[in-house]
């Protein structure tokens, strides 16, 4: 049975160009990078292109910093705690603002924030599926230290207004971060336009490798480490670096932005073709406008068929999606932001999402089209609420 | 914690082979009508658990024989995941050829069992355990529906968690049948507590009547004091622990024994005791004048093991060493 991957916001395959830049650095030249002898310095050149590649990616500034460093999780950490540590801990402010639909290494490295005492405003989603700039506006006091609000959202594919916020921020003098790790490679991110002082990234998120990330710090800015050791990254983030990883990194990032017309044209119109045809199976809806959302994903509601059955289905028949109903997670916790668009519970255990890469085919599209109406006919026959 | 619980993410991998045979080919899914009911020659009765906005519903149709009260066809439709379908399934088939009091004792963890592949390995995860709840709790409601009974009290039952529609009665019997020890595991099984959250405690962003922790507590006590009960009024030596079985024998000797050899100066010490095919071997060792008696070996022997085996009404051998 052929495989069909539609989970490209979970994890994404890396691009076989990727992996061959990638290759020499296993056994070839492995050296590490702060050694003083050839096997070390010899990884500098490649290093610098990744670099290089990277500040070109997100249009970052010679004099901006882009930590490298293992995921965006860490990321979003050094960047909470960090300020924590320099802005709160010493009673200069109290306050952090995020979302109620942030992934969990913002949301749960926030509420940790709150057992040492910080005040954290969790902003709701509007029927939109989106925080908008005037509810930022609307949050922010004196006592403010930090806004986080990702850029797009992982389960609906939403893109926040983060330049109307970053706006906001600057407006008021209160640091922004945002969370882009589900932005590359699917909209264009560029912290020129967008005045964001912190911003996060994962390469597996754009065909890179896992375990590989990045933390763009704006000029004038400082985090404390959250790893403290080496030399490494100027002495702001420890430990011996991933060349190889970084490497890829570096590649993928150049490939994800060049792809970008590539995403915005053909990714966009297989899910499109996908989601017209998934919604023409009656009673189905389709989540958030189509005009607020990144190009690669759909997020949609089946009646009278929950979301990990559905799953199951579609996985037996070869297809990888994601759900998020309450079921399949550990916690049987719904995703926060379902209730919030309004559509009702149901809508909790419901929530199927599709999301395509640049190397998603139309075969593909096709087959899965027929592969979940079939599911959908069969769970359908078993449902006591359908 | 360790090794096996590091890397997660091993829902569908705990689920047992049974459980995804089920879900890929429910045997009994679909309805049953008053048409296959006269077929049948027997009473349709067609039960309602759950609804999709908790994320579980199931429906269990019943085709009962008036005259003997055996169920003849049991179907069932469901909204859930992969284990509530199965859960349901295998719900149907237990139920199937037994009588409606018969069926009304079909608890979740039978239904869990039967769809075990290995008798030691749970058939679904901890988390997925609440799946098997709602089979028990729509059996409940079709005996209540067939019965004409309790159908009344079924719909004013005091409800823990809203948003799950959890009973009180749901939680407290979760708890006992399955020894429940913390909150969490009173979600696992039942979904109380997995969604606004506002009844584990007070202070949550809704006011309640019950709280889960109250509960557990309240029924932990409660099945406390009947253990307590249930051993201090068991004379039953033989199921009796070693410890408490050393605990009785002791307290025989003290109250019926060391008085008698004192008197001449004796002592005698429980030293071990074991379990034989035959009944129970008591060691014990003589102190005082009763070490090198004659008598220690003959008459003072058969009358202790005498004692013990008329007041611990048990075939006893008293070994002295």
């Amino acid at each position: 049975m052929k495989r069909i991957y539609l989970d490209n916001n979970a994890t994404t395959i890396v691009d076989p160009l990727v992996r061959q830049a990638m290759d020499p650095f296993f056994c070839e030249r492995y050296g590490n990078p702060n050694s003083l002898h050839q096997f070390g310095t010899e990884v500098h050149p490649d290093l610098r292109v990744a670099m290089n590649r990277l500040y070109a990616g997100i249009n970052a500034g010679d004099a901006d910093d882009i930590l490298l460093n293992g995921c965006a999780t860490e990321g979003n950490n050094t960047v909470l705690k960090g300020v924590w540590f320099d802005h709160i801990r010493n009673g200069a402010k109290d306050h952090i603002i995020t979302t109620s639909v942030e992934h969990p290494c913002v949301g749960n490295t926030a509420r940790f924030l709150q057992t040492l005492g910080v005040k954290v405003t969790f902003l709701p989603v509007n029927r939109d599926a989106r925080v908008e700039a005037d509810a930022v506006r609307d949050a922010i006091t004196s006592r403010t230290a930090l806004v986080s609000v990702m850029w797009a959202n992982n389960e609906t594919g939403i893109v926040f207004p983060v330049k109307e916020i970053a706006e906001v921020c600057r407006q008021k003098g209160v640091l922004f971060h945002t969370d882009a790790v589900q932005a590359i490679g699917k909209v264009k991110v560029d912290v020129q336009e967008v005045p964001v002082d912190f911003l996060t990234f994962s390469a597996h998120k754009f065909h890179g490798p896992k375990g590989a990330g990045g933390l763009f710090i704006r000029k004038g800015l400082r985090l404390p480490p959250l790893l403290h050791g080496g030399e490494q990254m100027a002495g702001k983030r420890a430990g011996t670096l991933n060349v190889a990883s970084v490497v890829g990194m570096g590649l993928a990032m150049e490939l994800a932005v060049r792809n970008l017309p590539f995403e915005d044209a053909e990714v966009r119109r297989l899910r499109d073709r996908l989601e017209d045809a998934l919604a023409k199976i009656p009673d189905t809806m389709v989540i958030g406008r189509r005009e607020l959302r990144v190009p690669n994903t759909t997020f949609l509601s089946v009646r009278g068929v929950e979301g990990e059955a559905l799953l199951w289905d579609l996985n037996k028949n070869g297809i990888a999606a994601s759900t998020g109903s309450a079921c399949a997670s550990e916690s049987l916790e719904a995703s926060p932001i379902i209730s919030a668009i309004g559509a009702g519970p149901e809508l909790s255990h419901t929530g199927i999402r599709l999301s395509l890469s640049r190397f998603t085919t139309q075969d593909e599209v096709d087959t899965a089209v027929d592969v979940f109406a079939q599911a959908v006919g069969r769970l359908r026959a078993i449902s006591s609420t359908y | 914690m360790g090794k096996d619980d590091l890397i997660g993410g091993a829902l569908w991998e705990n689920y047992s082979r049974k459980v995804s045979q089920r879900m890929d080919n429910p045997a009994h899914r679909g309805e049953l009508t008053e048409a296959d009911a006269r077929r049948l020659g027997g009473r349709l009765v067609v039960a309602d658990h759950g609804a999709e906005a908790c994320g579980d519903a199931v429906r269990l149709y019943w085709v009962v024989d008036p005259a003997t009260h055996v169920i003849k066809a049991a179907k069932f439709k469901s909204f859930g995941c992969g284990t509530a379908i199965a859960s349901s399934d295998m719900m149907a088939e237990l139920c199937m050829g037994h009588t409606v009091d018969e069926a009304s004792r079909i608890t979740n963890l039978d239904v869990e069992k039967a769809l075990r592949d290995d008798s030691a390995v749970p058939a679904v995860p901890p988390q997925k355990m609440h799946c098997s709840v709602m089979a028990y709790d729509v059996i409940k409601k079709a005996v209540a529906l067939y019965k004409g009974v309790d159908l009344a009290s079924l719909e004013t039952e005091t409800i823990v968690c809203e948003c799950g529609r959890v009973s009180l009665g749901t939680v407290k019997d979760a708890i006992r049948l399955n020894d429940l020890r913390t909150v969490e595991d009173i979600t696992h099984y039942t979904k109380a507590g997995g969604f606004c959250k506002s009844c584990i405690q007070p202070g949550g962003h809704e006011k309640r009547r019950h709280y889960l922790v109250d509960i557990l507590a309240e029924t932990r006590a409660e099945m406390a004091k009947e253990k307590l009960r249930a051993g201090s009024g068991s004379d039953d030596f033989a199921s009796m622990t070693s410890v408490r079985k050393m605990k009785a024998v002791e307290k025989v000797l003290e109250e019926s024994v060391r008085a008698m050899l004192a008197a001449d100066g004796g002592d005698v010490e429980l030293v071990d005791l074991k379990d034989t095919p035959e009944g129970v071997e008591i060691y014990i060792a003589y102190h005082g004048a009763c070490r090198g008696c004659p008598s220690a070996g003959a008459g003072t022997l058969a009358a202790i093991e005498g004692v013990l085996k008329q007041k611990l009404r048990h075939p006893i051998k008293v070994v002295p060493v």
